[in-house]
Formats: C-alpha cells, sequence, structure tokens
C-alpha cells in the first residue's frame, strides 16, 4: 500500500461530504410536507395544552384534557362520538373489505368476462366526491322523492321502507354502508392487484396437489394476501377515525337524529368552528383534535409493532 | 399584431383613468347570512343606495346561515371582516359588541328612529348603548293552502281543537299532507313548532322573563305543553318526515301537496315565487276561545358598524341610510316577510305580509325564549331545544323528558339574579 493511495482514501470522505442534490431535491418536499403538516400538527398538539383564561390565552397543561373528560355534557358527546365511531369503523371492517375482498378474488379468476367493466364500474364511486356521492343517496332514500320506495314497491317490499336516515336506529348503519358503497373500490384494487401478483406456478403446483376452488382461494391465496389485507385494515381505520366529510354532507353538521350519527370528526366540527348559535373553542377543538390523533397513532402502532412484525411473508 | 398593439393602447389609455376613478371609492363590504337575498340587495337595494351616494360602492357577502357566525368571529379577529356586520339578535351581537368588535351607534343619525322594543335585541343590558342598527323582525304563524281549505271545507282553526280536527279532517280525505314539517334538519321542530305555538303556553314576555329570572322553569306545565302538542303532531306528518329535509318541506307546500305549513315570515317571498295557488296565514291557535293571543315576533336581523374598518365614515353613511324611513320601505316591500322595526309606519303591498302583520294588533308580541340571557351559555339553549324538540315529534323522548333535559342543560351554567 503506498502513501498516495492512502491519501486517496482519507481524502474520498471529505469530497463527499458536499452532495448538496440530496438537500435540494429533498427541500421542496420537506418545505411543504412541514409546513402543510408537520408544523399545523405540532401547533394543534400545543393548542391543546392553552384555553382562555380572563380572556388571555394561558398554558392550562393537561386541563382541557381534563375538562373534555369530566365535564358530563362534553364527555358524554365525546363518548358517543367515539361509540358511534367504533361502529363506523367495525361496519367497514365486517362489509367494506369481505365484500372487497370477494369481489377481486372473482375478478382475478381466468376466464371472466367484462372484467375490465366490472372492475372500473366498482371503482367509480371511489373517485366520485363525497358531496356528490352524499346527494345521490339522499335522494335515493328520500321518503318524499327517492326511487327507494317505488323500487322496493316494484318487488313487494314497501312495507320494509323506512325513513332510514331520519331514524336514531338506522341512521348510523344507513350512512356507514353508503360509506362503505363509496370505498369498496379501494381494498378491491388492492387485494386484486395482490392476487395478480401471485405466481401461476404456485397456484399450477397446488392444482397438482388437489387444491383448487375454494379451498385454493383459503389455503392458497389468502396467506399470500394477508400483508395487502393489513394494510387495507390500517388504511381504513385510519380514513374511518378522520372521517367527516360524508356524515356532514349527508347528516348536516348536527349528525342527527340526537346526535345518533355524531362522529369524532363531525364533533371536532362543532366543537372548533362552532355551529348556528354555538361559538367555536378553538382550544377544546384542538383537544379532541389531539385525543383523535392519540387513537389513530395508538391502532397504526398496535399494527406496525404487534401485528405486522408476526406476518409471515414470502418471497417468490 | 398592430390589432394587439392598438388593444393595448385602448388599454393603458381609456380604461386605466376608470379604474383610477374606481379606486377613489370607498368600497364596502356587508357580511351577511341572508344568501337567499343576495339577488334583492344587489339589484335594488344597494343600487338605490349608490344613486345617491356617489363615490361609494358596496358589495354584499354573504355566507351560510349555520357558518356564518363563526366565520364572521373569525374574520372579525383576524382584521379581515368587511366594514357592515349583519346581527344576529340579543347575546352573540353582544358578545361582538364588548370585545370591541362592533362600535357604538347610539348617536347614529337616524337611530332615533327605532323605539327601545326595536333596538332590545342590539342594546347592552344596562340598556345605555345600542350596537346595531335594527333591520327587520320576523313573525311566526301557519300559512295554509286556501285550495286545500275549500276542498275539503274546513275554517281557518282559531283554537287548538279545531286546529286538530282540520288537521284530522285533511288526514281523513287523504287528498294533501295535513302538515309539511320534516324533523331531519331539527330546527324547523323548534323554530317553526315549539317557538311558534309556545307563547300561547307559557304568555309570551311573561313566561319569557320568569324564566331569565329563574321564577318559572322548563320542566314548569306552561313550558311542557307545548311539546305535548308538539308530539300530537306526528300523525299528520308527511310519510317519512324523520328524514324529511326543511327544502322537502318547503318543496311539499309550494308543490300543493300539503294543506299547512307552520312557518316563519321570511318564507313569504320564496312562497310567492313557487305556489301557483292562493295562500293564507293564521296565528299559533290559543287553547280555549277567548284567550289572549301570542306570537313569536322575533326581532331578527340588524346591521352594526365594524369598529375596525376601514372605511368608518362611508359606512356611517350607509347606516344612517338603513335606519332611515326609505330603506324601511324598500326592505320591506323587496322581502315581504321581513317586517320593518322603524316606527315609522311602513306601506306593504304583499297580502300575505299584511296578513301577518295584522296579527300585531290584537295579540300580544314576543320574542323566541332561548335568544336573549339564557342563550349565552354551553349548553347552548337554542341548539338543545332544537334537538328536543325533533326528539319529541319523533316520538324517542317524552315531553316531560325534552323539558327536564333542557332544564338540566340551563341549571349547569345559569344563575338566575336573585
Amino acid at each position: 500500500m503506498s502513501d498516495t493511495e492512502i491519501a486517496d482514501i482519507e481524502a474520498a470522505p471529505i469530497r463527499r461530504s458536499t452532495r448538496w442534490h440530496i438537500a435540494v431535491f429533498l427541500a421542496p418536499a420537506f418545505l411543504v410536507y412541514t409546513a402543510v403538516m408537520i408544523l399545523p400538527l405540532i401547533e394543534t398538539l400545543r393548542l391543546s395544552l392553552f384555553n382562555m383564561v380572563e380572556g388571555q390565552l394561558a398554558f392550562v397543561g393537561l386541563g382541557n384534557f381534563k375538562v373534555l373528560f369530566s365535564d358530563p355534557r362534553l364527555s358524554a358527546d365525546f363518548w358517543n362520538a367515539l361509540g358511534n365511531n367504533v361502529i363506523f369503523f367495525i361496519i367497514h371492517m365486517l362489509v367494506q373489505n369481505p365484500v372487497g375482498i370477494a369481489i377481486a378474488a372473482m375478478l382475478s379468476l381466468p376466464g371472466l368476462r367484462f372484467a375490465a367493466f366490472y372492475r372500473s364500474a366498482i371503482f367509480v364511486p371511489t373517485l366520485l366526491s363525497f358531496v356528490i356521492v352524499g346527494f345521490i343517496w339522499k335522494l335515493i332514500l328520500s321518503p318524499i322523492w327517492g326511487i327507494a320506495p317505488g323500487l322496493m314497491d316494484l318487488v313487494g317490499l314497501k312495507s320494509f321502507f323506512a325513513p332510514w336516515l331520519g331514524k336514531p336506529d338506522t341512521a348510523l348503519i344507513t350512512v356507514s354502508l353508503i360509506s362503505v358503497w363509496q370505498y369498496v373500490g379501494i381494498p378491491m384494487m388492492l387485494i386484486y392487484a395482490a392476487l395478480l401478483n401471485i405466481p401461476d406456478e404456485v397456484l399450477e403446483a397446488a392444482e397438482c396437489d388437489g387444491i383448487t376452488g375454494w379451498s385454493q382461494f383459503w389455503k392458497i391465496k389468502l396467506p399470500l394476501i394477508l400483508p395487502s389485507i393489513g394494510i387495507v385494515s390500517v388504511l381504513t381505520f385510519v380514513g374511518n377515525f378522520n372521517a367527516f366529510d360524508l356524515i356532514y354532507t349527508v347528516q348536516g353538521a348536527l349528525a342527527g337524529p340526537n346526535g345518533s350519527t355524531d362522529i369524532l370528526g363531525t364533533l371536532l366540527y362543532r366543537t372548533f368552528f362552532g355551529f348556528q348559535n354555538q361559538m367555536g373553542d378553538r382550544s377544546m377543538g384542538a383537544t379532541i383534535a389531539a385525543v383523535m390523533f392519540l387513537i389513530i397513532l395508538a391502532g397504526v402502532s398496535l399494527y406496525l409493532f404487534v401485528i405486522q412484525r408476526r406476518m409471515r411473508r414470502y418471497q417468490f | 399584431m398592430t390589432r394587439i398593439l392598438k388593444g393595448m393602447l385602448f388599454a393603458t389609455t381609456v380604461l386605466a383613468p376608470a379604474g383610477l376613478v374606481h379606486a377613489a371609492d370607498a368600497q364596502l363590504t356587508i357580511e351577511s347570512w341572508r344568501n337567499d337575498d343576495l339577488a334583492i340587495w344587489q339589484e335594488k337595494i344597494i343600487p338605490a343606495f349608490e344613486a345617491k351616494n356617489p363615490g361609494i360602492k358596496v358589495s354584499f357577502a354573504p355566507m351560510a346561515p349555520t357558518e356564518y357566525n363563526s366565520a364572521v368571529n373569525a374574520k372579525l379577529e383576524a382584521g379581515t371582516a368587511g366594514d357592515l356586520i349583519t346581527c344576529r339578535p340579543f347575546d352573540l351581537s353582544l358578545a361582538m359588541f364588548q370585545k370591541g368588535q362592533l362600535a357604538p351607534l347610539s348617536d347614529l343619525p337616524g337611530m332615533e328612529n327605532f323605539s327601545d322594543v326595536a333596538k332590545s335585541a342590539w342594546t347592552t343590558d344596562d340598556g345605555k348603548t345600542s350596537f346595531c342598527v335594527p333591520m327587520a323582525s320576523v313573525i311566526h304563524g301557519f300559512i295554509y293552502n286556501k285550495k286545500a281549505f275549500e276542498e275539503a271545507g274546513v275554517k281557518v282553526p282559531k283554537t287548538e281543537d279545531e286546529f286538530f280536527a282540520v288537521l284530522e279532517k285533511f288526514k281523513k280525505d287523504g287528498n294533501y299532507i295535513p302538515l309539511a314539517m320534516g324533523t331531519k334538519d331539527q330546527w324547523e321542530a323548534a323554530t317553526m313548532g315549539y317557538y311558534n305555538i309556545g307563547p300561547n303556553y307559557w304568555k309570551g314576555e311573561e313566561g319569557r322573563k320568569a324564566l331569565i329570572s329563574g321564577k318559572e322553569k322548563l320542566t314548569d306545565a306552561q313550558w311542557v305543553e307545548p311539546y305535548k302538542a308538539l308530539a300530537k303532531w306526528k300523525p299528520y306528518l308527511g310519510d317519512g318526515f324523520e328524514a324529511q329535509t326543511y327544502p322537502d318541506s318547503q318543496n311539499l307546500f309550494t308543490l300543493g301537496r300539503a294543506a299547512i305549513y307552520p312557518a316563519g315570515s321570511w318564507e313569504i317571498a320564496p312562497f310567492k315565487a313557487q305556489a301557483d295557488f292562493e295562500m293564507g296565514a293564521f296565528p299559533p291557535p290559543v287553547k280555549k276561545a277567548g284567550d289572549t293571543c301570542y306570537i313569536s315576533d322575533h326581532n331578527d336581523i340588524g346591521l352594526g358598524l365594524n369598529a375596525k374598518g376601514k372605511n368608518q365614515e362611508a359606512a356611517k353613511k350607509f347606516l344612517a341610510w338603513v335606519a332611515s324611513p326609505e330603506f324601511a320601505e324598500l326592505y320591506a316591500n323587496s322581502l315581504p316577510g321581513f317586517f320593518s322595526l322603524n316606527s315609522k309606519p311602513v306601506k306593504m303591498t304583499d297580502g300575505l305580509a299584511q296578513e301577518f302583520v295584522s296579527w300585531r294588533q290584537n295579540c300580544k308580541t314576543t320574542i323566541r325564549p332561548s335568544a336573549a340571557i339564557v342563550g349565552r351559555g354551553q349548553p347552548n339553549l337554542d341548539l338543545e331545544m332544537w334537538r328536543v324538540s325533533a326528539n319529541v315529534i319523533n316520538g324517542t323522548q317524552t315531553p316531560e323528558q325534552a323539558a327536564a333535559e333542557t332544564q338540566k342543560g340551563l341549571d349547569s351554567w345559569y344563575k338566575p339574579a336573585k
């Protein structure tokens, strides 16, 4: 080893240390993301620790959270919204995702005619604005102008029709199912892509071993798409606990009847921005936003650190 | 190429001075929640003012009613609000004044045109300072389809029993939905239901003041009875009324499918434009024939001055004009159903509006009970009454439960002065 070689090795890291392009290329995304996501998030979390004391914004520590969980009215509203949100999520997990998987499984069957058409038709609602979806369904289900009562009459089921969106026991389920209708395309697409990724050799080998049809789905395909199902579940969880738009368009900010469709998003909206004669309370709104953030964080962490690590992955 | 050049020359020489003149005008913006009235402001009211006051340009900037208060508050705090702020009555505007967002207007020329009652909605509790120019009040009652009443051969009901007899008749005939109202949007149940019929039970101002002073409670019989009457409306509402929205109810009535519409007088103008049948109106029926009748004649809308606005002088000129009898007549006739609060009597041409306003002669007037003083805290009494009124009509809560719930909410923050 000569002296020059040693000099080269020593000089090399110094020359490499000024790789400006990395910082330059990262900067736009980093700055934009910081400005529109990270700063508002930190600012919201900070605001949740402050409140108006004698007309001045003052640090109150965890006082807002204490009020949120101890004030009889606020805590009742909060637990009601959280309960409804959990039901909203459960309905999505029980209906949207299994239906999405079933449709994807059928679409991926070889020899299915018009597969591309079905695929797009089922995905289209996902692309529609929630405002359009909300109004379409409000009109369809309207007892006065809607086509639902008429259509049900045609098949002799008129007696089963009810003003579902207006009854406390059915409103939440109805709104959840509208949301399922809108978003069922997302699990379908993700699972469909995962199913297409399964190599034909694996399936052929299974057929050689006599595993076909349903048992092929349960024993071969399902284990292979489990990671995708996990991702879909996380997306559903985050989406549901952040949901607001559909409820707001269909049921209004009061999320009636009698608060039966009130979820965390609508509660946050009413608290933060106010509604009609109720004035907005930014600190309390930020507190609810912080609790929502923690719930979602807890859910996602649970998935990332507990479930995903135990999931078996297969390499082809 | 030469054409473009010529165009640019034209633009810089001829149009630029026009722009300069424009810039010298004082630009006023009115913040409002009356998005239904946009056309009337732009086509009738603002041109009338601008014709007399060259050099002041006014623009009307309405937004959705339910978002108005929070949005205008945020704008006021950020200093981006318009020069003129439309005032909700009582507690909401009072809070704005106390924060220094609205300027005091007691010495504005034209304020002497209003009685103390008219100004009460925009005056401090001690009665000394007024901060908004009163514009209009709205009266509650019932609008009915005259053709439907003739067909069924019924007369306008005066007492509660007659009222339910008429509803029963329409229900038996089956040609019309007896009452056009839904509970989906909740506010109709309270505003057109509870606040509409209630004053007859709690005796208008007497009951309202007793509630504020703590002598009466929402659980007392006179406050529970209106809920009981509302609960009896249920069988006379349309199929699926639980999912019927406010526009649904309006359409049902103006399409001639319903006989009676529990109304506020603000419906007059849109109904006149939509319906092709004769309409009449009757005040909320009293319990027994000969009882004193009470109506809700609610100071609803005023106009205030943004204390931090840029064009104070121009804005004051506009407010003085709003306080003038000329504006009162223009406004009351452009928007029949918004009744002027000006003490100089206003000639109204609309028959239905005249009918509403004629009740003032025989009946005692009051305002909505949740608007003043008891509407200041959390939970908001107005919103609570929306919710429980809808529950009572839906049958998911008894009148007693509804009353107990609102009283409990009120007790949690309101301590009447003893």
